[in-house]
C-alpha cells in the first residue's frame, strides 16, 4: 500500500467500481448487500472525467474493480484513458470473462497489472465458494496467461475457515503459477462477509497455524532466492487494538461506486451519511469540502474511550463501518479495541468460531440482494 | 534475498514489475508497482532515471560524477543505492 507519510491529504488511490454485475456469488463479497438497488452505471465519458479530475488532485494508483470489471464492454477504452493520464492501472478481477486476446488488448492499452482472485487452491472448494463450476479452471488458465504476457501478477486468496487449513497448498499453487505477490487475506467482515461471518471466521488455532506455515514458506522462498512476496492479512477479530482503517477517513483513498457515489472507503456506503455523487459535484469539492468526506476527519468526533486515549493517533478509533455494524453507532470505538465497552461482541464472535457447526451461507447474487433492498 | 556483492561492470535494468515516473503532485520521481508507490529522493531519482539496461554501474558513476562534479563519495553512494535497490527487487542484471 501507499505509505502514509506521503499523504498531504491527496486521494492517491482511486478505486473505480465500474459495475456491481458479477458472474460469481462469493459469500464474502465486500459490495453492499443492497447493491441491486443502486442507480444506473456511469458512462464511459463520466468515468474518464472522474479519472482526469482525480489525477489532477494527485491520484497515482487506479484500481478497476467491481463487481466484475470485465463485464464493462468499454474497459479497454477506460484503461487507455487512465494510462494516458499517467495512472498505474490495476485490474482486480475474478478472471471470468477474460481471454488471451482481451488481455493482449488491455496490455496494448497500457494496463500495468492484473490481480486475479481465487477462492481456494482446489477445484471443489473454489467452485463451491464462487458458486460457479468452471471458475477454477478458467482462473488457472488466466493466471498462466497473465505471466505469459509479461504482466506483474498478484494473486489474491481470501481465506476463511473452509480453506485456511490448506494454506500450504494455496502457497504451492502460487509458486507454481509464478505469482509476484500473493495476498493471503483473511475475510474482512463487511458486506456479505458480515452476513456470513459465523460460517467464515476461522478459529484462533486455525489462524495461528496458517500464519506459521506462511512464515515457513517465506524463509524457504528467501533461501531459494525466489522474490515471491507473501502478504498475510489477519482478521482484526483476533486483535486487541483496531486497525487504522484506510489510513484515516478521507486521507489517501477514494472509491467511486458504479452509480457515481463517492466514498472514503468501499464499505462506507452502509453508513447513515449522505455521500456525494460525481454526477453532481466536482471531485475537488467532494474531497475537500463535502460533509461526507469530512465527517470523520480529525478527532473532534471521537467519544470516550477514544477521546482521552493516548493511542488514538495510532488507530484513529478504528473502523467506522465495523463500529456501526457491531454497535449500531458509527461514532463508537471500534469494538475490536479491548478498551471498548462493546468488546464482548468480538469475544462472542471468537467463541462462536470455536463451535464446529455447519452453517448455511447467503450467496452474493441479485436475488438475495433484492431481499436486502426491501429489508 | 542473499546479499550478493555488486560488481562495477554489471549492467542494471529496472525490474519491469516497477514503473519509474515523475509525479508532479509529489514533486519527485516515484516507482509505481501493483497497488503501491515509493517516493524517491533526489539522488535515487538521478540514479534510476539513468538505469536503462545499457550503462554499467561504473559508467553510471562516471555519468553522475560528470553531472555533479561537486559530489563527494559519489561512487560509494551509488553502490550503496544499488545494494539497497537489489534488496527491494527494483533492479535486475542480465
Amino acid at each position: 500500500m501507499i505509505k502514509p507519510e506521503i499523504a498531504s491529504r491527496q486521494p492517491l488511490w482511486l478505486l473505480a467500481e465500474l459495475t456491481y454485475k458479477c458472474p460469481l456469488q462469493c459469500p464474502y463479497c465486500s459490495n453492499p448487500l443492497d447493491f441491486a438497488g443502486a442507480g444506473a452505471e456511469l458512462t464511459t465519458q463520466e468515468w474518464i472525467d472522474v479519472f482526469t479530475q482525480a489525477r489532477e488532485m494527485g491520484a497515482a494508483q487506479l484500481g478497476f474493480s467491481g463487481g466484475e470489471p470485465l463485464v464493462r464492454q468499454d474497459l479497454t477504452e477506460l484503461i487507455a484513458a487512465a494510462r494516458d493520464l499517467g495512472y498505474y492501472t490495476n485490474l482486480i478481477t475474478s478472471g471470468l470473462g477474460l481471454n488471451a486476446e482481451r488481455m493482449a488488448d488491455f496490455r496494448q492499452a497500457g494496463l500495468d497489472h492484473i490481480q486475479i482472485s481465487f477462492q481456494a487452491s482446489d477445484e471443489e472448494v473454489n467452485n463451491m465458494l464462487a458458486g460457479s463450476a468452471k471458475a477454477f479452471e478458467q482462473k488457472l488458465k488466466m493466471a498462466r496467461e497473465v505471466k505469459a504476457q509479461g504482466y506483474p501478477m498478484v494473486l489474491n486468496f481470501v481465506t476463511h475457515r473452509h480453506n485456511i487449513d490448506r494454506i500450504d497448498r494455496i502457497i504451492e499453487l502460487c509458486i507454481e503459477l509464478e505469482a509476484d505477490y500473493v495476498e493471503l487475506a483473511t475475510c474482512q467482515y463487511y458486506g456479505w462477509a458480515f452476513e456470513n461471518r459465523a460460517a467464515l471466521l476461522p478459529t484462533r488455532a486455525q489462524l495461528e497455524k496458517a500464519e506459521a506455515i506462511t512464515q515457513e514458506y517465506r524463509q524457504r522462498l528467501q533461501a531459494a532466492g525466489n522474490p515471491l512476496k507473501l502478504i498475510f492479512v489477519t482478521p482484526d477479530y483476533y486483535e486487541e487494538r483496531p486497525k487504522k482503517c484506510m489510513n484515516g477517513w478521507g486521507e489517501i483513498f477514494l472509491t467511486v461506486t458504479p452509480d457515481g457515489t463517492a466514498l472514503p472507503c468501499h464499505s462506507a456506503r452502509m453508513l447513515p451519511i449522505e455521500f456525494p455523487n460525481v454526477k453532481t459535484m466536482s471531485l475537488e469539492e467532494i474531497w475537500q469540502t463535502s460533509p461526507g468526506f469530512n465527517y470523520f476527519r480529525g478527532d473532534a468526533w471521537m467519544p470516550e474511550p477514544c477521546r482521552s486515549c493516548d493511542e488514538k493517533e495510532q488507530d484513529l478509533g478504528g473502523c467506522r463501518c465495523q463500529a456501526f455494524m457491531l454497535t449500531g453507532d458509527m461514532h463508537a470505538t471500534d469494538p475490536v479495541c479491548s478498551k471498548s465497552p462493546e468488546h464482548h461482541r468480538i469475544l462472542a464472535a471468537r467463541q462462536e468460531a470455536e463451535l464446529a457447526e455447519e452453517r448455511e451461507m447467503t450467496y452474493r447474487n441479485e436475488r438475495n440482494s433484492r431481499i436486502f433492498c426491501r429489508g | 534475498m542473499s546479499a550478493v556483492a555488486i560488481q562495477l561492470e554489471q549492467v542494471p535494468r529496472l525490474n519491469p514489475m516497477f514503473r519509474l515516473q515523475w509525479e508532479k503532485a509529489q514533486d519527485c520521481w516515484v516507482l509505481l508497482y501493483p497497488e503501491g508507490m515509493v517516493k524517491l529522493n533526489a539522488s535515487a531519482g538521478a540514479i534510476l532515471t539513468r538505469v536503462k539496461g545499457e550503462a554499467s554501474i561504473a559508467q553510471l558513476i562516471e555519468q553522475l560524477q560528470a553531472e555533479y562534479p561537486e559530489a563527494e563519495d559519489l561512487a560509494e553512494d551509488v553502490l550503496g543505492f544499488f545494494q539497497h535497490a537489489q534488496a527491494l527487487n527494483w533492479i535486475l542484471y542480465d
